[in-house]
């Protein structure tokens, strides 16, 4: 038998095995790097361990701090996460029915998304709202919607996110508003609202007042729910819109997180107690095409959390520790080019949230660079998921990756990386004073303009697009968005309006005043406001009298 | 002379729309290939923009819709540049419009529309191309008092 050469050290195999192999035909690439410009090694392997990694802290527990593994014990052998497809466009009565065709489909929680004007706080009937009406997501403008958005849907029965921010306490009262009427009780729901500020002034751009005085009224949220609505999520802390918006996988991270500290902060200087508030924070990333990257950013995110809210803020209860996220996979990744490769990518990213750790995913239809989704495109994302969760095996043991030599340096490496970057935060006085500076809005944008050259030179190849490009064929079929839409939601505004009592209209509306001005808990007078048929645009207005309005100073 | 002989372009933001990636990217590319760019931020009316381009006397400007807005959006723009009588700017846009809505746009006098995957040298390279000096000996005597 021929004897078999084992290196005995990465030098030793350097010289014997990996030099003949470089002389002879070399590698690919000079560098190698992520979706982001990471650095990354030819090889990994235990010497890259040594030193830091600890098996019983880090291989050993899921289920048990820093979490890096998982928050659950079990994790996807006990629950399966949470199907969760954002949807939402046209009229209230349109996207009512997109949600029964979802739930009939298999999907466990419902995740609405609101048209442009209802996210800027704005009515139907605004003049900044023209040709935006319905088109981006479903436009609500009073109680009278929100009934017929959850008509016939149980809500003690489902849990339903909202991505909705500036004006997210109205909305959040409007659903609190069709539950009692329903008659549910109001600590038996469950779902979330997004209600991140701040990553609106660094990415999302939906913003309506300045930072301090919309921090207060997340908090007033917090507080009402702590002692209102107890298993709703306040806040979900969001890194999704941030990348895409251009950042990098360590900027998702940092700024995501800087944001999340900036809330507990602002909840304890309320005197809240964290270990009621905290639990109830919530998070939520992208899911890029980069496989390893995302599921070691998702890894660190747990294991960083878990630190700052231990040690930082003193949290006592484990639930505080946990970070929960809902993940989506990258719609800026997705190419209008030959539209049915998105399909793949959607699944190599939902494959790598799920392998992350997430708690619920979304996961982009094929046809989402070029119009809003189409049932069918959406049908076909919503049984990705399902072939992953009850086809692939991936979900029948927790952390499949933890202890790879190369998973666990990327988690380590992506942490360190995002701790500097939020070292640097810090010391600018926090993620407020970062935000009036410009920071994190130019590092944002210094990245995606590097992407984008890196794409244009073919240093990074999307496939289809920059390479294996073809004649295009004919394109899908998309959904359309009648105008009539906007005129319809128009008329149904106006009637409304005339048969509301404006008198009651005009009292809760300065109840909401006298509030902002005091310092009032804001939530119950919207509450109250939302019950008497008052619009979005109405209660916004009121409040912007007393907060004022966000101005942005923009970098490119 | 004072002359600036560089084109001038304005990139904006029309509508509630936030999503300012690629604006962002667009106006930076411009400006890196030597033109003079005037980014105008978010959230601007139709109204707004217009006046901004002719105060600013610019030779073209590039708008950014991506909330399928750009049926109303854009033309109403280029109605307000016939009634004040810029109508010689040069229009383009990028954005998420579908196929079937070009004809439209192009209609209304939308000289180009970038779509997703489009690069930022296809961008450089059409406007180099379609985009003249408008009205230079103008704007040297308004630039510069000692010639008028």
């Amino acid at each position: 038998m021929a004897e078999v050469r084992k290196s005995r050290s990465r030098k030793e195999w350097e010289m014997n095995t990996l030099g003949p192999a470089l002389a002879g035909m070399g590698e690919r690439q000079r560098e190698f790097s992520t979706v982001s410009s990471f650095p990354i090694e030819r090889l990994y392997a235990e010497e890259d361990l040594a030193g830091w990694w600890d098996a019983g802290r880090d291989a050993d527990a899921p289920g048990e701090p820093p979490y890096t593994r998982g928050i659950h014990p079990t994790m996807y052998r006990g629950k399966l996460w949470t199907m969760r497809q954002f949807s939402g466009f046209g009229s209230a009565a349109d996207t009512n029915s997109r949600y029964h065709y979802l739930l009939e489909h298999g999907q466990m929680g419902l995740s609405v998304a609101f048209d442009l004007p209802t996210l800027m706080g704005r009515d139907s009937d605004d003049p900044l709202a023209e040709g935006e009406v319905g088109r981006e997501g479903v436009a609500i403008d009073t109680l009278a919607d929100m009934e017929c958005l959850f008509d016939r849907i149980p809500l003690d029965r489902v849990s339903t996110s909202m991505t909705i921010n500036s004006p997210a306490s109205i909305l959040f009262a409007m659903y609190l508003a069709v539950a009692e009427k329903q008659g549910v009780p109001l600590e038996k729901l469950e779902g979330t609202i997004q209600n991140d500020i701040l990553k609106e002034y660094i990415a999302q751009k939906e913003w309506i007042y300045p930072p301090r005085p919309s921090l207060r009224i997340i908090t007033d949220i917090m507080a009402f729910c702590a002692e209102t609505v107890p298993k709703w999520n306040t806040i979900s802390i969001s890194g999704y819109h941030i990348r895409e918006a251009g950042a990098t996988a360590v900027q998702e991270l940092a700024f995501t997180l800087a944001d999340g500290i900036c809330y507990v902060q602002a909840g304890i200087e309320v005197g809240l107690d964290v270990d009621v508030f905290a639990p109830r924070l919530s998070f939520f990333f992208n899911s890029h095409n980069d496989f390893f990257e995302e599921i070691a950013k998702m890894r660190a995110a747990r294991r960083m959390w878990a630190g700052l809210m231990r040690e930082r803020f003193g949290a006592k209860n484990p639930a505080s520790w946990k970070l929960r996220f809902h993940t989506q996979t990258a719609g800026c990744s997705l190419t209008a080019q030959q539209p049915y490769n998105n399909i793949v990518r959607v699944t190599v990213q939902a494959l790598a949230a799920v392998l992350g750790g997430t708690q619920s995913l979304h996961t982009n239809s094929l046809d989402e660079t070029l119009a809003l989704p189409t049932e069918e495109a959406v049908r076909i994302a919503l049984r990705t998921q399902q072939i992953l969760a009850e086809e692939s095996g991936v979900a029948n043991t927790v952390d499949p990756l933890g202890g790879s030599y190369f998973v666990e340096t990327l988690t380590r490496r992506i942490e360190e990386e995002a701790a500097a970057l939020m070292e640097k935060i810090e010391s600018m006085g926090g993620i407020i004073p970062a935000i009036e500076a410009g920071f994190p809005q130019k590092a944002i944008a210094d990245a995606s303009y590097r992407y984008q050259q890196q794409v244009d030179r073919g240093e990074k190849t999307i496939v289809g697009m920059n390479r294996y490009q073809i004649e295009e064929e004919e394109p899908v079929e998309t959904l359309r968005i009648p105008i009539e839409v906007e005129l319809t939601q128009k008329k149904r505004l106006a009637q409304l309006r005339a048969s509301r009592d404006a008198r009651r209209v005009g009292r809760s509306l300065d109840t909401i005043e006298r509030a902002a001005r005091s310092g009032g808990n804001l939530m119950p007078p919207i509450l109250q406001a939302v019950r008497d048929y008052a619009t979005v645009g109405e209660i916004c207005t009121t409040m912007k009298r007393v907060f004022g309005e966000y101005r942005e100073v923009s970098v490119f | 002379m004072t002359t600036d002989s560089r084109i001038r372009i304005l990139v904006g933001k029309v509508g509630l729309d936030g999503h300012d990636r690629g604006a962002k990217i667009i106006a930076r590319a411009l400006r890196d290939a030597g033109f003079e760019v005037i980014y105008t931020g978010l959230h601007q009316t139709p109204e707004m923009i217009v006046t901004t381009a002719i105060q600013e006397d610019v030779d073209a400007m590039g708008l950014s819709v991506l909330s399928g807005a750009h049926n109303t959006l854009f033309p109403r723009v280029l109605s307000l540049l016939r009634e004040k009588g810029a109508e010689d700017i040069v229009v383009f846009g990028g954005g998420i419009v579908p196929q079937e809505d070009m004809p439209g746009l192009l209609a209304a006098g939308v000289k180009r529309i970038f779509t997703p995957g489009a690069s930022t040298s296809d961008v450089i390279e059409w406007v180099r191309e379609n985009v003249p000096h408008r009205r230079t000996e103008e704007r040297n005597h308004g630039t510069d008092p000692a010639l008028r």
